[in-house]
This record gives C-alpha cells, sequence and structure tokens, in this order.
C-alpha cells in the first residue's frame, strides 16, 4: 500500500461538552492536493490543528509522516510548513529577521526560492510584521511556511480576506510545491471554486464529522443537476426521489440529486414532469445540497 | 497554449482540457510536431492541480493525439491528426445540442425554429470567408 503521509483514524476531540470532532478519519498520499470545505466552525481547524500536534486526540491516533505529531513535534514540524488562518506572526521581527528566524530552524531553507518570492510580492524586507497589511502578512507566512520546501504543506484558509492578486500567489506556490517537489498539500478554503481548481481530492465536514471524502472527479460523478418541467405547478418543492435540493417555482424547477439518472428520470415522470436537462453537479452545488438544507426549506425563488 | 477553465457547467477539468486540446489539434491551431507547454507551466497559467494536467496529457497520449518524449518534453503528434472516434465526435457535439435545445426549451423556441437558425448563422459565417485568414482565425475561436 502506498505510504500515507497523513494517517487519521477514527479522531475524535471534545472541548467541555462540544464535540468538535466526531470519528474523523482522513488520510493524504505523497503528491496529491488535499481540499477541505465546511462551514465556518464545522471542525476544518480543529483537524489540521491535530496534524500539527497543537491538539491532544481525545479518541483516536493522528500519524504525519508515521509519527505521532503531539509526541514528537520536532520530527514533524521540521517537515511541515503550515500557514495559519490567523497568520499568527512574531509582530515585532522586521520581514528578514523572519526569514533568517525561519531559516535557523529548517536546514533544508532555499533563500534563492524565499528571495525570489520576497521579489515577485515586492515585499519590503525591512518593514516590521505588525505594519504589514493583511495580504502582505499573508506574503510573508506564505514564505515562511514554503521556502524550506517541507514534504507537507498546510494551509488553513489561505485566501480568507485576500484580494484576487495575492490569492493568486497562494495558488502559485501550491502548484509548484507539488509540481516541483511532488509535495503534498492540504488546504481549507470557503471558495469552491479554489477547491475544484486545486484539489484532487475533496473532504467536507459538517458538525465535526466528515460527510463526503474522495477523488474529487469521483465525488462529482455522483451528483448531478438537472433541469426539470412540470405539467401542473407546484407551490411547494415537489416530492422527488434522490433530490437533494429544489429551486424554482411553478412548474420549473432546478434540482441536486444523487445517483443514477434512470431513477430521477422515473421518480419526475411519477409526478407528471420531464427533466429537460442533466449534468455533473459542480462542487458548490454539492456543498449546496449537502449542507443540511431539506428541499421543503428551500424558498421558492 | 489558449486554454479555458468554466467551472459552471460540470464537466470534469481534465476532461475540458482534453477536449480543447483535441479541438486545437484538428483545426491545426496546434501543428504536429509543436511543443505543448509543460505540466508546471500549464497548471500554473489554468490555476489548477497539476496532477489534473498529468491525468488530461495521459489521456490524450493513450489517445494518439499527443507523444512524451524522454527528457524532452510532449509534442502534438506527428502526421494526420488521429481521426477522433466517430463516438466520441457524436458525444461531444450532442452534448452542445443537448444544451442549445435546453435554453432554446426554456426561450420558447421550438426545434424548427433552431434548425432554421442554424442555418441562417451558417450561411453567415460562410460569407465572411472572404476575410482575411487572420482575422477569420479570431473569429472562430
Amino acid at each position: 500500500m502506498e505510504q500515507s503521509v497523513v494517517d487519521v483514524k477514527e479522531l475524535s476531540r471534545w472541548f467541555g461538552g462540544k464535540n468538535a470532532l466526531d470519528r474523523v478519519s482522513f488520510r493524504a498520499t505523497a503528491g496529491q492536493v488535499y481540499g477541505l470545505v465546511g462551514a465556518n466552525g464545522a471542525g476544518k481547524t480543529t483537524l489540521l490543528k491535530h496534524l500539527l500536534g497543537l491538539l491532544r486526540a481525545t479518541t483516536g491516533s493522528v500519524r504525519v509522516f508515521g509519527l505521532d505529531p503531539v509526541r514528537d513535534p520536532v520530527g514533524v514540524l521540521s517537515r511541515v510548513g503550515y500557514l495559519s488562518e490567523e497568520r499568527e506572526l512574531p509582530e515585532w521581527m522586521r520581514v528578514d529577521e523572519l526569514m533568517r528566524y525561519t531559516q535557523a530552524y529548517h536546514p533544508t531553507w532555499d533563500a534563492s526560492y524565499a528571495h525570489e518570492l520576497l521579489e515577485t510580492f515586492a515585499l519590503d524586507p525591512a518593514k516590521k510584521i505588525k505594519d504589514l497589511s493583511k495580504g502582505m502578512r499573508a506574503q510573508a507566512g506564505l514564505i515562511a511556511a514554503v521556502a524550506y520546501r517541507p514534504e507537507l504543506l498546510i494551509l488553513d484558509e489561505p485566501s480568507s480576506g485576500l484580494d484576487a492578486v495575492v490569492r493568486r500567489d497562494i495558488l502559485d506556490a501550491i502548484v509548484r510545491a507539488v509540481a516541483d517537489d511532488g509535495r503534498t498539500v492540504i488546504f481549507s478554503s470557503h471558495l469552491l471554486d479554489e477547491v475544484e481548481r486545486m484539489s484532487d481530492h475533496v473532504t467536507m465536514i459538517q458538525n465535526g464529522r466528515v460527510t463526503l471524502s474522495g477523488v474529487l472527479d469521483d465525488v462529482r460523478r455522483d451528483y448531478q443537476r438537472s433541469r426539470v418541467r412540470f405539467a401542473e405547478h407546484f407551490n411547494q418543492p415537489p416530492i422527488l426521489d434522490t433530490a437533494l435540493l429544489l429551486e424554482g417555482s411553478g412548474r420549473t424547477w432546478s434540482v441536486i440529486h444523487s445517483g443514477s439518472l434512470e431513477n430521477f428520470r422515473a421518480s419526475v415522470l411519477a409526478r407528471g414532469g420531464e427533466v429537460v436537462e442533466s449534468r455533473d453537479a459542480t462542487l458548490e452545488e454539492i456543498f449546496l445540497a449537502r449542507a443540511g438544507r431539506n428541499n421543503q426549506q428551500v424558498e421558492a425563488a | 497554449m489558449d486554454i479555458t477553465i468554466n467551472l459552471t457547467d460540470g464537466v470534469p477539468i481534465y476532461r475540458q482540457i482534453v477536449n480543447q486540446v483535441k479541438y486545437l489539434v484538428a483545426s491545426r491551431l496546434l501543428l504536429p510536431g509543436e511543443e505543448l507547454p509543460p505540466i508546471r507551466t500549464l497548471a500554473l497559467q489554468l490555476k489548477v492541480t497539476p496532477n489534473t494536467i498529468v491525468k488530461a496529457y495521459g489521456e490524450l497520449e493513450t489517445s494518439g493525439v499527443i507523444q512524451k518524449r524522454q527528457g524532452s518534453g510532449t509534442f502534438v503528434s506527428e502526421g494526420r491528426p488521429q481521426p477522433v472516434a466517430l463516438r466520441e465526435r457524436r458525444r461531444v457535439i450532442e452534448q452542445r445540442i443537448d444544451s442549445l435545445l435546453a435554453e432554446a426549451h426554456q426561450l420558447n423556441f421550438s426545434s424548427d425554429d433552431i434548425l432554421r437558425m442554424v442555418r441562417e448563422r451558417k450561411a453567415t459565417m460562410d460569407e465572411t470567408t472572404a476575410e482575411p485568414a487572420e482575422v477569420k482565425k479570431e473569429k472562430t475561436r
């Protein structure tokens, strides 16, 4: 079996009375990009913090490069690059000091790559971290996370609150980590088009549970979006077999559904309708459909 | 290489790349022996995971459209462009027809209207063939 870079088994984590992660299993193999999606507070950051040894599992096991990140933080963290959602960086340092500081901990530091990124981002090395804009902080944090060419790159909401230019820089860093070095990348994002472009695998976390996980193209094949027309008007979304989300009004409805198209067609026919058009659903549509809304709650537009 | 990724129509990204490269080769916008961008370059250009490009190039190689040459890169296959299987060609066109008909249905055009409009558009396009080749190439893209 292929060597796992990350192997999380049945991980549960409680914060007081709150079950933040509920028997989460997650595996990552080398050279692949993993996208984590889910609402705010669903447990994405909590899962990532376990991979870094910042949190201890209540039950279950976490292994990164075969090591327990809580028991062997040095062994794990020397091989992992991390950009946190809050971009915690030493505020009092200058940009060049941050680079030297990070380099000191990482013998694999690639000074020419770091320099190239500084130039590309037009970051002033003499500037203090505390004086950087939000976008510049992300860029500085990104350089500190990628310039020692870690085997595993973990990015928590890397695009959050950033403009298009800085988002592009971050996507470029992901592509380069994978294309140049065959590294593994795990990133969480609420930008589903970004996840759809950048991920080989997608994992959806809802209320601390993994509700969907697999190769992106396989996951997408399991869901379809169909346009449906009925002979009669419906004031409420009609009940249809395998339908997860219905939007529309009157005779015309747009439906996200799973499973076989034949079954779906049959259930539409049974309600006096026809399927006008079908195609694979986008990740965004799947996410909305799985986000816990049931079809009766969707208001007719 | 002029490739556009569309995330709204539900077609997997590697499939979009495969289809567009086949189109570029069939319409001779990519010529036999011409080099394709390296995986890293195209991944950076399209902002997609490099493994998607690997998958697309792999499929294009299997179907004989492109060839990898050890240590030097990826090239459009020499010789006559491999005829794409009829089944495959039909599939591509039928997808387009399906969405056209769906749109038409929504906008209250009959299929006869659509057939007539297709012929009219074709006639208009044929008239423009007198234009210089450069301009025409841009238009048909």
